[in-house]
């Protein structure tokens, strides 16, 4: 409780977690005993972003974009090959093992598997609780089980359920007992992957409507990460599109969904079907052709000049920097950004 | 095979439809009602669209057309489903396998799986042509390279060995229907066909559908939970929840004049793309447990049409209009609240 | 471990159903685990108090009526050297129980947690782990046994009861635990890639909580499943290596012991061989039949 007041006093500017050129390779290598390096998977190659208090950064990628891997370094599951991940103005990637218990308190995550990320022989009650276990300093013991009936109140659950098994529950719930557990330590930073692409669509929206009410009763800020537009849309009010590793184009959610200027973002949202079949036969879309390319082997230049269609000599030779260009007021990581709606096709 | 050509010259009826399907499961928990009552019909070039989330018995209808429910524990207990005017539940199981692939095929979510891993693609697809074609091996293999690019494999005479793990999700899907497809079917299913897949590559597998429903006429059964797919490509729908039909109709009145309040809530719980949005509609509650559905309306506990009656009758598909069915007692109030 | 989660339910009255409640549901209404049941219940009883069975000392010894047939006296009939062969072979239960018991305890804790090491900590340990089981395996198991009991037991003759036991049950560990520990590995290594176990890691969690509280608890139902198997094995690993004369030998009673006494008289006397034979397979079997009923209460896939 008092780390939030401390944390009220500070100007609002202050962005509460900064990632600066934040890289993840995982070697390839040969051999038991004499290992020899092949190369690297780039799975996250070279992310910067601010976050402020109380707001949602939305981050959009397909598969093999490498948002997950953003995801566990951002909590501290893997370590980041260089870069630095600040949190409150402290880098969280160089902490000693007391540090970094500590800085678990702060940052926290909801999974996207609501059948996977609960212990099965756990009750609810128990997994709820395990924060407190694990941070024996937050709360005496005979404090817990108040508080865990208090959390799953606040997420929506029966509080006297304490004693049921994480299988005696729907999808939607059990994803409310994830957001409980993830709430117990009172973070300020929330890392949402994928939180509601496994569930049922008339549950999607009630966890979402839940962590917005979440969001504005706690202040706390999100980095939510989905690969559904529409769902990014809502809850963010900044976007960044990830491909192979890098952001490609970054923005307020306007700037994204209807002034798109990277290829890429345009092919991602012409994509999405529309739920209305309204204006269907005239709609445009952009097909890109083949497949998203390895992040053992990305291709020279730009990343996505192998599916792009404006690809030039230059982006075979020339990397282009994410910056805002001409023309546009948001950054971009393409040499012929252009801004596009590609909305309405 | 026989069967199709002989029966095809005097019927007229439609060219698939499911009449009053019933399937159980005998678990040891007790009888699930997986499908209560289910009837549609699919006609030639038409592609008819079953939204459901999970546990609504789309899949289980699907798996029912086709004829490949484990039986145990499912058991059907009621119904027809008629291919060109033949009960297909009354056939042997030799007549059944002659009609799938050739009359009805079916393509699933998860590609790799369906797949089998210690053949290469080229010998699966070709497979199809030499057991039900009679084909040589090296005709076989020449059809099955022109499938491949027929579905836009690219390079496909090189990759023809490849096995399935070698490809990437949306290229094992595309051999999945080059598979389907290989004896061009009357109707295809397709069992939530991207939902494993990115938007991306969803678009392109859709599309793909698309153009070969337009080449070869074949009718399809979408099944899917992606109301945006469903608005992409479908031209009739049929909502399924908790193993019943809530309501039917054309793709256009579903989506702009739902006359179901469980279509409607559904249509007003997911965020847009083109706009961004307060508070998302939520509908309250979670889909029944199937060993113990709710009496009367299935969807009562959670609607907010609800009155007393829906607690103790269960509504009839009621006739909405031309073509449009509902199965709410109190549809015309559905139909006229103009939404929150 | 059932039990306890009926403990912490108590205080709601509604009864969560976790894993092994289930298992138990499944496994009462087996005919077979009864059957296996009652007949394991029956030899434990009769490890544990023969005198319930039988009031004739074993080792009492009647020479004059060595060989003696079956009768109403001695239902099993007497041995070479005059002692009742129903006394001994229910005497015998004690010493082949024990060693099958306590060989599969032993080798499931020590293959259990060197397995659930190996997966945990990876690297070098998964290394070392996997390939000194990998040697152990290599070796051919009544060969290994036959070379350890020799070794260590031949140079102590005259050892007394516990020691000959304690000696067979380590050999029979030694030679098994690799077993147990490649299944533990896998299986640990699959629940650690499930999200709790990251989501505890996210949260700061200890490697000792991460171990025992959320790898361990999830990893059990496979090891569990090989060690109800792994109790016949014994047993009859404890008879034959007693039969070859490198187990347990006398002044141990055991149904190996007394099958290797009788052995070279098969011809003559029949029943010598028989009725210890019988019990030992009825108990192996019982044991094996259990197994496969815990194997299908606790994972059906196995099945």
């Amino acid at each position: 409780m008092t780390q939030g007041d401390d944390r009220a006093t500070r100007p609002q500017a202050e962005p509460i977690l900064e990632v600066r050129d934040l890289v993840k390779h995982y070697p390839l290598t040969q051999g038991v005993v004499f290992r020899r390096e092949l190369g690297a998977v780039q799975a996250v190659d070279g992310v910067s972003f601010d976050l402020h208090p109380g707001e949602t950064l939305g981050v959009v990628g397909e598969s093999g974009s490498g948002k997950s891997t953003l995801a566990k370094m951002l909590i501290g599951l893997e370590r980041p090959t260089s870069g630095s991940i600040k949190v409150h103005g402290k880098d969280i990637t160089s902490l000693n093992r007391r540090e970094s218990k500590r800085m678990r308190r702060d940052i926290q995550m909801i999974f996207q598997d609501p059948y996977t990320s609960l212990n099965p022989r756990m009750t609810v009650g128990d997994i709820v609780r395990e924060p407190f276990a694990i941070h024996s300093d937050v709360l005496p013991s005979d404090q817990h089980r108040g508080r865990v009936q208090e959390l799953l109140d606040v997420v929506g659950l029966n509080p006297d359920h304490i004693n049921r098994y994480p299988h005696q529950f729907s999808g939607g719930q059990r994803q409310r007992i994830g957001i409980a557990r993830a709430l117990a330590l009172r973070p300020s930073i929330l890392v949402c992957d994928e939180p509601v692409s496994a569930l049922d669509v008339s549950i999607q929206a009630q966890v979402i409507n839940l962590l917005e009410e979440l969001q504005s009763e706690f202040g706390l800020a999100y980095v939510f990460i989905a690969h559904d537009l529409s769902v990014v849309r809502h809850i963010s009010a900044r976007v960044a599109v990830m491909y192979l590793g890098r952001f490609v184009e970054k923005g307020s959610d306007t700037e994204i969904y209807e002034h798109a200027s990277h290829p890429y973002t345009q092919a991602l949202i012409s994509a999405v079907p529309n739920p209305t079949p309204v204006g269907r036969e005239s709609r445009q879309r952009i097909f890109l052709s083949g497949d998203i390319p390895s992040p053992a082997d990305p291709p020279s230049g730009c990343r996505f000049r192998t599916r792009c269609w404006k690809a030039e000599d230059l982006c075979r030779s020339q990397d282009p920097e994410l910056v805002t260009r001409p023309g546009s007021t948001h950054p971009s990581a393409c040499h012929f950004a252009e801004e596009r709606n590609a909305l309405s096709g | 095979m026989t069967l199709q050509n002989g029966d095809s010259g005097d019927y007229s009826g439609p060219l698939l439809e499911v009449e009053h399907l019933e399937v159980e499961f005998h678990t040891r928990a007790g009888i699930v009602k997986a499908v209560n009552d289910v009837s549609f019909t699919v006609d030639s070039r038409e592609t008819l669209a079953v939204l459901g989330e999970s546990g609504s018995g789309k899949s289980v209808t699907a798996q029912t057309i086709m004829g490949i429910l484990d039986m145990p524990p499912a058991v059907i207990t009621g119904g027809a489903v008629r291919f060109r005017g033949t009960d297909l539940l009354t056939l042997s199981e030799p007549q059944r396998r002659a009609i799938r692939g050739q009359g009805i095929s079916i393509i699933f979510q998860d590609a790799l799986s369906a797949l089998n891993p210690v053949f290469s693609v080229g010998w699966q697809i070709a497979e199809m042509f030499r057991v039900h074609r009679g084909m040589s091996r090296k005709d076989a293999r020449k059809r099955a390279i022109e499938l491949m690019e027929r579905v836009h494999i690219p390079a496909a005479a090189q990759r023809v060995d490849d096995f399935p793990h070698q490809f990437s999700g949306g290229m094992r899907q595309r051999i999945m229907i080059a598979m389907a497809i290989a004896l061009d079917p009357d109707v295809l299913i397709a069992d939530e066909p991207t939902t494993a897949l990115d938007v991306t590559v969803q678009a392109q597998i859709m599309e793909l559908l698309g153009e070969i429903q337009r080449d070869s006429g074949m009718g399809m059964i979408l099944i899917t939970h992606d109301l945006g797919v469903v608005a992409d490509i479908a031209d009739r729908t049929t909502v399924m929840y908790a193993g019943r039909v809530m309501e039917q109709a054309g793709v256009f009145e579903t989506y702009q004049a739902p006359a179901h309040p469980y279509t409607k809530g559904l249509l007003d719980s997911i965020p847009r793309l083109d706009q961004k949005g307060g508070v998302l509609h939520t509908i309250t509650g979670t889909p029944p447990d199937l060993l113990d559905t709710p009496s009367g309306c299935v969807f009562h506990p959670r609607c907010r049409f609800r009155k007393d009656d829906c607690l103790t009758q269960a509504p009839p598909l009621y006739e909405v209009g031309e073509g449009r069915t509902s199965a709410c007692h109190y549809y015309p109030e559905v139909l006229d609240d103009a939404g929150r | 471990m059932s039990e306890q989660l009926a403990h912490s339910s108590a205080g709601t009255g509604e009864r969560p159903r976790g894993l092994w409640d289930d298992a138990w549901d499944e496994l009462k209404r087996r005919p077979i685990f009864w059957i296996s049941a009652f007949l394991i219940v029956l030899f434990i009883l009769m490890a544990a108090f023969p005198g319930l069975f039988t009031r004739i000392d074993p080792n009492a010894a009647d020479l004059s009526r060595s060989m003696e047939s079956p009768s109403s006296k001695h239902w099993f009939g007497l041995d070479r050297q005059g002692r009742d062969v129903f006394a001994r072979t229910i005497h015998g239960a004690r010493a082949s129980i024990i060693v099958g018991l306590a060989a599969t305890l032993v080798t499931t804790l020590v293959g259990g947690l060197l397995g659930l090491l190996a997966a945990y900590l990876g690297g070098w340990a998964d290394t070392l782990i996997s390939r000194l089981g990998e040697i152990l395996l290599g070796l051919p198991f009544v060969l290994g046994a036959i070379i350890i009991l020799a070794t260590f037991a031949g140079a102590q003759s005259g050892a007394g009861p516990v020691l000959i036991i304690t000696l067979v049950v380590g050999t029979l560990t030694l030679l098994s635990w690799p077993l147990v520990a490649r299944i533990a590995r896998s299986a640990v290594y699959a629940v650690k890639q499930a999200d709790y176990v990251q989501a505890a890691r996210a949260l700061g969690a200890s490697p000792f909580r991460i171990m025992f509280r959320h790898l361990l608890p999830n990893a059990l139902a496979p090891v569990i499943v090989y060690g109800s198997l792994m109790v016949a094995t014994f047993i009859s690993a404890e008879a034959t290596l007693s039969f070859l004369g490198v187990g347990l030998r006398p002044p141990v009673v055991s149904w190996g012991v007394a099958i290797s006494e009788a052995g070279s008289y098969i011809r003559q006397a029949f029943f010598l061989t028989a009725f210890p034979t019988a019990f030992l397979c009825i108990t192996v079997l019982a044991f094996v039949m259990l197994g496969d009923a815990v194997r299908d209460a606790l994972d059906p896939k196995l099945r």
